[in-house]
């Protein structure tokens, strides 16, 4: 008497995608680009700023496109306003460069070519990798340094939500609180 | 081990009766190297010869008593003192005495209870043994030798599918739907993952097959996971509205089936995780357990066999009789 039967292995049943949702834009539409370092000032004030563009149609970002003007500084202010705020791990920023800002160096010190543009390759990528974090998209700071056109260091933080919430309060938007998210920061 | 050379020695070997034709297992040790062993079930009955050579022919060895034991326990390794027996049968082969030449003892351990399964963890260990001993002033002499027992189970009357919809708010909605929550050891897992929601750039989703051993109570719980397998199921970005299939032969990878409470000593539980990685290395994972069980292979007529056996001897009836024959006809 045989009583192993093979095992039905086809596919389970499912809705087939709607055309639009097919061809249509995806939902994560998200880049944001720091470019045209520009150093303003003279002497010791000098210092340098760049473009931080952002385009997205992500709900959650109040406009769709926006363009700004930050300096390094900014960047250090949104770093710590997150690892004090947030639960993320936030990635590291590129390096301060302090031996670059000591007197009597042969070359242009912080305002040399070369590490303006390294710095501001790695400026764009930190802030690519958090503004596309959920728990980033939460805090106030990272709206107000994408879109708004100074920022407020007398600032009062908190969280932002899509939508207005509901009157079941909770301002974190894990509703479906068993999915879990981990951030892993590659050893550069 | 006697370390002098005037005295008497001896070896010990144990042999089972159906050591030709019993079926025998790959079972890792604690090491982790591969050994076959004797399979046995639950019920089963374990006999076989002790067979005793004396190392020095002539002389003679004296005993306080030869005995064979059958014993299932569990050993924590965080408390290697403390064996927990939960089978422990002995039979008596000779009383004290003295041996004058090589002896072959017979032993029968009729339709012994095997409850659990045997099973070599990362801190816990569940075995089955005989061991012989003569049993001496000094220092005894004995020997051990290690069987795997597997449980089996017949197909559950109550499998369910798994079906659920998770997310995170505003970002990801997923709907997860396996075809059944208890799968035996041999089977397919087939799923699939919809998606309802998609405002993260994902980059591959794969599912891991992990094992949790928990031993210890209350304050004192031990979890070892150890991911068994990891499967790739998809690479690139998903949509609203795409259906992403799965299909995973369990077959592949070494498991066994999920042991609860064993003993109140330890549990292994399995669980399904599903992971979506996105475009900077973060992991959004939605953990589920499932139930594995062993399904007996097709030939199990030996056992059927024996129980007939069984019935005979203590009811020794024409139904009995019947019954024997009946097993006998099937097995052709």
């Amino acid at each position: 008497m045989s009583e192993s039967t093979v095992a039905d292995t086809r596919r389970l049943n499912s809705k087939p995608q709607d055309l639009t949702d097919a061809y249509g834009p995806p939902s994560n539409f998200l880049e944001i680009d720091v470019y045209d370092p520009q150093t303003i000032g003279v002497g010791r004030n000098r210092f340098t700023t760049y473009e931080v563009r952002m385009r997205t149609n992500l709900p959650i970002f109040k406009l769709k496109e926006s363009c700004v003007r930050r300096r390094y500084s900014d960047f250090e202010w949104l770093k710590n306003e997150l690892e004090r705020d947030s639960k993320i791990v936030v990635p590291p920023l590129p390096g301060k460069a302090l031996k670059r800002q000591l007197p009597f160096r042969g070359d242009e010190g912080i305002f040399e070519e070369s590490f303006i543009e390294e710095r501001r390759v790695g400026l764009e990528q930190f802030i690519n990798r958090i503004a596309g974090h959920p728990l980033a998209q939460n805090e106030r700071c990272l709206h107000m340094f994408l879109q708004e056109e100074s920022i407020d260091r007398n600032y009062i933080p908190g969280k932002i939500t899509a939508f207005p919430p509901p009157p079941l309060l909770f301002n974190s938007r894990w509703r479906f609180n068993c999915f879990k998210v981990r951030d892993y920061t590659p050893i550069i | 081990m006697s370390f002098f050379s005037f005295g008497q020695s001896a070896e010990i070997d144990i042999v089972l009766n159906d050591g030709e034709t019993r079926k025998k297992v790959e079972h890792k040790t604690e090491d982790g190297k591969k050994e076959k062993y004797f399979l046995f079930y639950d019920g089963e009955t374990v006999s076989g010869k002790v067979n005793i050579t004396l190392k020095n022919p002539g002389k003679r060895l004296e005993h306080q008593g030869i005995k064979i034991e059958f014993i299932g326990q569990i050993e924590l390794y965080y408390d290697r003192g403390n064996h927990h027996e939960f089978v422990s049968l002995v039979k008596d082969l000779a009383r004290p005495g003295e041996m004058t030449q090589s002896q072959t003892f017979d032993f029968e351990f009729t339709h012994v209870e095997k409850p659990y399964e045997s099973y070599t963890g990362q801190n816990v260990k569940l075995r089955y043994f005989l061991r012989a001993t003569v049993s001496r002033r000094l220092n005894d002499i004995s020997k051990e030798m290690d069987i795997v027992v597997h449980t089996l189970s017949t197909y559950p009357e109550l499998n369910s599918s798994i079906k659920m919809e998770v997310g995170i708010e505003d970002c990801l909605h997923i709907e997860f739907e396996y075809n059944k929550s208890k799968y035996h050891l041999k089977d397919v897992i087939v799923g699939k993952i919809y998606f309802l929601l998609v405002r993260i750039k994902i980059k591959h989703m794969e599912i891991d097959i992990i094992k949790r051993e928990t031993t210890g109570t209350g304050p004192n719980v031990y979890h070892e996971n150890d991911t068994i397998a990891k499967y790739e199921i998809m690479d690139g970005a998903p949509v609203r509205g795409e259906s992403i299939p799965i299909r995973l032969f369990l077959a592949g990878y070494e498991m066994t089936p999920t042991m609860r409470d064993i003993n109140k000593k330890f549990s292994v539980r399995y669980y399904l995780n599903l992971v979506l990685i996105d475009e900077e290395e973060r992991r959004y994972f939605k953990q589920q357990e499932i139930t594995l069980w062993r399904k007996g292979d097709v030939v199990r007529k030996s056992m059927s066999h024996q129980a007939a056996i069984a019935s005979l001897r203590f009811e020794g009836s024409a139904g009995a009789e019947k019954a024997l024959a009946q097993t006998r006809e099937d097995s052709h």
